[in-house]
């Protein structure tokens, strides 16, 4: 221990601990690992979106200098059924029906959508497997398949639950409360394909020996993957070993394993003793990684002449592959973001021949937070209320979906901190009547919020080393969001003693049992856990622990999290500026003010929360998955043609935040930077371009054409 | 990627006779957009021959007041040269606006008028392509065509020209330097590249073997009143949906001469005539300039999912115009 007063590590803007290792390109990434003799996987994927495999022709391949083997349905290992990844995410019991088509590859002849893993080519180059890969002729008996989504399907089902959010939920009379409404909004809106795309593509390294199974895995979480693979396999999870430092982006792409972890473990098992390497190429993670679904979200408002809302229906229409079911649940925001007597939300499926989607960033509620706050904006502007005061008319006393209290909800004053930051006091409300020579300028705002959410059930392992200084254990991931560094800082408060006496193990299913970086969950869950084994060791050993002392624990469960409703919750702001000829868009200013509970690291906080941002305005105005009907995939499936937000694209942006800890959260008093940022930043642009031109635009991402 | 021999020449008439002698081989420069293509399977050549360093990377004056641009000038010093910039900012601008400082600092000047179209069915060996294998069919009709041609397609290719650069050059009525098999040609770049017709593979007239040597920007007094403006759907990055060079003669309020190039309209950089036509002896107002604008476009064939071309262009050129009128900054 130190004898110097130390000053809390909590709250100090530490430089990246790992950013030394990463930016000499010394840190390694899963597929950098160095392991002895590799061979390469080089995936066969499905040029059909529906039917059956009649013949795979293997010769030319095989006869290839530097070729192993061929994998496919036909000699591939027969597998087990997965465990459930959501269950085992989120400590659920397995659900009983749903089987998980996405993972249950090269079982069958069968092909449930284009671009499903089908096979792959053993070499012993990438180069060589790649090019034999091309070799490999594959027949097929097509069937005619059906990817269209649109609202007016007549197969629409509605699910248990949608990414374990409630399906539906009523409370009063809908048309009672539309029908007694002074002003009205009844609109659709949309939100469209959307793809991850993390800076480092998927790839996985596997070995299979006497022993078990080791897999070198960019993951949010390695004990996910060992849990949902090792019964695939007949292995135990113990047998499983998944090693992740390093993870390039993730943003819920990573978060369970997909079909191409499957593929390179069928591919070592082929090859006991050698590491077989895998990397999706660019192209790849469009049909294999997730992606989020699109969403036509009708939503109707009803308000009193003085703004207060009467009624809230948020009726939800989205998709789901056939192989695996997931919905995206963009009317759960509608649940508990604003005080109405009457509010019904509901969601239903569509089951088609696509890719299979999964969590991106802010699953559900970034798309949902762009129809309902577009909504609230339409509104403001049909009962002519300025929007930031609407909302503050319609700040609920509870959660109205619980009936909990709020741990503590700071929307108003994110509302009001931001509007007198951004100078929203001076803002004319009339739509398209401001001009900065060749461009319209418009301003416009929206609310943001994210579920505070804390995972159970990770442990913690403390050794106390010699020298004074503390071994922190724990399989937490950092996807590039600075676990490595925040989690040691959350360590040195909770041991009470400097960062530099604590060294932190994460990124391996070897060390105790953590959740996933996932649902802005992960500083909560893991620093709970750090917390709950200091506290035991000084506890059980005292202030001065004898050298190789050790307590490993699971987290003290947080009674609160029954108690209250906990939720983060920001406001963000953009002026955006539209050119008077060609229409095109730039978002000039972002400011989002967030009430994030208290703040591990103001720099990489800052940099979560401008990404989110960042990201935000990705898919207002440019990221589409663009499907071809006729095909059945992606046909922009690389990032010139995908489109991010470049440098370009984003000019002045700035987060801030209240700071004031959660008291019913966690022991920090944190509640997870991760994904607000990118909720409610796509309605904000939405509502400038409205502001700005005068017309209202309720479909992403919003390209200047919509505006000709 | 398929397997390929590396050769370097010495000169570039062995290039020339090494290349001629394998149907099937290529010249590597810059590589930027011959490397993407061989990785997904589009390109697959059994030979390359380097040229990199064997193209003159220099812009040299020609007596008559034109300008030598050698082949292998990259496009980063060509747009920072100080001759383009005072004399055709119109071909400065245009390269600053393609791609990324990385790629221009790689990407040569004869790579880029070779540059292949960006459609995403041509880059998608999973699909049928005209281009990509001809007899295939095109996808593009029928599917995503927000990138596509509204000008001179064919019912076998709707592709666009990709290249900013081109559409500066066609502007300034560049001429292209060939040494091939039988010996040297100068091309037109209004002749260089080709509508798609039935024989959409071919993108330019070259025949095999020919190699780029040098372009040629003959003096144009009243390029130094030009410029380049480009419409994407991000800020930088992102190929036009439509772009324009333009340059334009004033005397006493009345267009005397003008040079129009269009790109993302078609699948070459398509030399906007009939405005020009139009413009000559016209007064330089906005009436002026519509018309012209309308007149280019009667001949424009937009499908659904790119009729937004239409008005976009006809924004883009007026304003273009407008801008060189006032002579001011955006």
């Amino acid at each position: 221990m130190t004898t110097e007063l130390a000053r809390p590590a909590i709250g100090t803007a530490l430089t990246r601990l790992d950013g030394p290792a990463k930016v000499t390109g010394s840190a390694p990434y899963a597929f950098e690992q160095q392991v002895d003799e590799p061979l390469y996987v080089y995936p066969l994927q499905a040029t059909i979106a529906r039917g059956r495999i009649t013949g795979i022709g293997t010769s030319a391949a095989e006869a290839m200098d530097g070729v192993v083997a061929v994998l496919s349905h036909v000699n591939a290992a027969r597998l087990a059924r997965p465990k459930d990844s959501l269950a085992v995410i989120y400590n659920q019991a397995e659900p009983p029906s749903v089987e998980d088509g996405e993972l249950s590859i090269l079982q069958s002849d069968q092909v449930a959508f284009r671009g499903q893993l089908i096979g792959g080519v053993i070499a012993g180059s990438l180069e060589v497997a790649r090019h034999a890969a091309g070799l490999v002729r594959v027949e097929y008996d097509a069937q005619s398949h059906d990817v269209s989504f649109s609202p007016d399907r007549e197969d629409f089902y509605a699910p248990q639950r949608v990414n374990a959010a409630p399906t539906d939920s009523e409370q009063g009379d809908i048309e009672e409360g539309l029908a007694s409404a002074a002003v009205t909004v009844d609109e659709s809106y949309r939100t469209p394909m959307e793809h991850n795309n993390p800076m480092e593509p998927h790839s996985t390294v596997a070995r299979w020996d006497r022993d078990g199974l080791t897999l070198y895995d960019s993951t949010q979480g390695a004990h996910v993957v060992q849990t949902v693979l090792a019964p695939m396999f007949g292995l135990d999870p113990e047998q499983v070993r998944v090693i992740s430092p390093y993870v390039g982006g993730g943003f819920g792409a990573k978060g369970m394993p997909h079909a191409h972890n499957v593929l390179v473990v069928l591919a070592a098992q082929l090859v006991p003793g050698r590491p077989v390497k895998l990397a999706l190429t660019r192209q790849q993670l469009f049909p294999l990684a997730g992606h989020r679904p699109p969403t036509v979200q009708r939503i109707r408002l009803g308000a009193g002449s003085d703004g207060r809302l009467t009624a809230i229906a948020v009726d939800v229409k989205t998709q789901t592959s056939k192989v695996k079911e997931f919905g995206e649940a963009a009317g759960a925001v509608a649940r508990m973001m604003y005080a109405a007597p009457n509010r019904r939300v509901t969601h239903r499926l569509a089951a088609l021949d696509v890719p299979v989607g999964s969590w991106m960033r802010a699953p559900g509620r970034c798309p949902g937070m762009f129809g309902l706050e577009v909504a609230l904006d339409e509104l403001a502007v049909a009962s002519g209320i300025d929007p930031i005061e609407l909302r503050i008319r319609n700040e609920p006393d509870r959660d109205p979906d619980t009936g909990r209290p709020w741990s503590s909800r700071n929307l108003v004053r994110c509302l009001r901190e931001g509007a007198r930051h951004f100078g929203w006091d001076e803002r004319d409300p009339k739509p398209g009547a401001r001009r900065q020579g060749d461009w319209l300028v418009g301003t416009g705002m929206a609310s943001a919020t994210y579920g505070a959410n804390t995972i159970p059930g990770s442990r913690t392992r403390i050794r106390c080393h010699p020298d004074g200084r503390y071994l922190v254990q724990i399989a937490a991931a950092d996807i590039g969001t600075g676990t490595w560094t925040t989690l040691t800082q959350i360590a040195a408060d909770a041991l009470e003693c400097p960062v530099g006496a604590i060294e932190l193990e994460i990124g391996d299913s070897a060390l105790p049992r953590a959740s996933v970086a996932g649902g802005s969950t992960g500083i909560s869950s893991w620093g709970s856990s750090v917390y709950s084994a200091a506290a035991a060791l000084r506890e059980r050993h005292g202030n001065h622990p004898r050298p190789g002392t050790e307590v490993e624990i699971e987290m003290e469960s947080n009674p609160d999290a029954e108690r209250f409703s906990l939720h983060s919750f920001g406001a963000q702001f953009a002026e955006v500026h539209v050119d008077v000829d060609t229409r095109e868009i730039r978002v000039a200013r972002m400011l989002g003010v967030f009430d994030v509970g208290r703040i591990v690291n103001p720099r990489t906080a800052r940099s979560q929360l401008i990404g989110g941002m960042t990201m935000g305005l990705s898919i207002a105005l440019h990221e589409e998955g663009i499907l071809d009907p006729r095909f059945g995939h992606i046909v922009n499936q690389d990032l010139a043609g995908y489109h991010i937000a470049s440098n370009a694209d984003v000019d002045e942006i700035e987060a801030i935040w209240l700071g004031e800890p959660d008291p019913h959260a966690n022991p920090m008093g944190t509640r997870g930077v991760g994904e607000i940022g990118i909720v409610g930043a796509p309605a904000a642009i939405a509502n400038a371009i409205h502001h700005a031109t005068g017309r209202r635009v309720r479909a992403l991402p919003i390209t200047l054409d919509q505006l000709l | 990627m398929k397997p390929f021999r590396y050769e370097r020449a010495t000169d570039m008439a062995e290039a020339v006779a090494t290349l001629a002698a394998e149907p099937g081989g290529a010249f590597l420069a810059g590589g930027t957009n011959l490397v993407d293509l061989m990785k997904v399977g589009v390109v697959e050549p059994d030979l390359l021959v380097d040229v990199r360093r064997l193209a003159s990377a220099t812009i040299e004056d020609l007596p008559d007041g034109a300008l030598r641009v050698g082949a292998a000038v990259t496009n980063s010093d060509l747009a920072a040269d100080r001759r383009i910039r005072s004399r055709y900012p119109v071909l400065s601008e245009a390269l600053l606006s393609g791609a990324s400082g990385q790629l221009r600092n790689v990407a040569t000047v004869g790579g880029n008028l070779l540059q292949r179209t960006r459609c995403v069915y041509f880059y998608d060996t999973t699909t049928p392509c005209n281009k990509r294998q001809p007899g295939s069919g095109c996808s593009a009709i029928g599917g995503y065509t927000r990138y596509h041609a509204i000008l001179g397609a064919s019912a076998s290719c709707i592709a666009t020209h990709p290249s900013d650069m081109a559409v500066g050059l066609l502007a300034l009525d560049a001429t292209v330097l060939v040494l091939g098999p039988n010996g040297e040609r100068s091309i037109p770049l209004s002749e260089f590249h080709r509508l798609p017709g039935d024989e959409p593979q071919r993108d330019t007239v070259l025949a095999h073997g020919e190699l780029i040597t040098a372009v040629d920007l003959p003096r144009l007094p009243f390029a130094e009143r030009s410029r380049y403006y480009k419409v994407r759907d991000r800020a930088s990055y992102a190929f036009a949906l439509v772009s324009v060079a333009a340059a334009l003669d004033l005397a006493d309020g009345v267009v005397q001469d003008a040079r129009i190039a269009l790109g993302g309209v078609a699948h070459k950089p398509w030399r906007a005539t009939l405005a020009e036509a139009s413009l000559r002896g016209a007064p330089a107002t906005e009436d002026s300039f519509l018309r012209a604008a309308d007149e280019e476009l009667a001949r424009a064939e937009p499908l659904a999912g790119n009729a937004f071309k239409v008005p976009l262009l006809r924004n883009t050129l007026t304003k273009v115009l407008r801008q060189l009128v006032q002579g001011g900054a955006r």
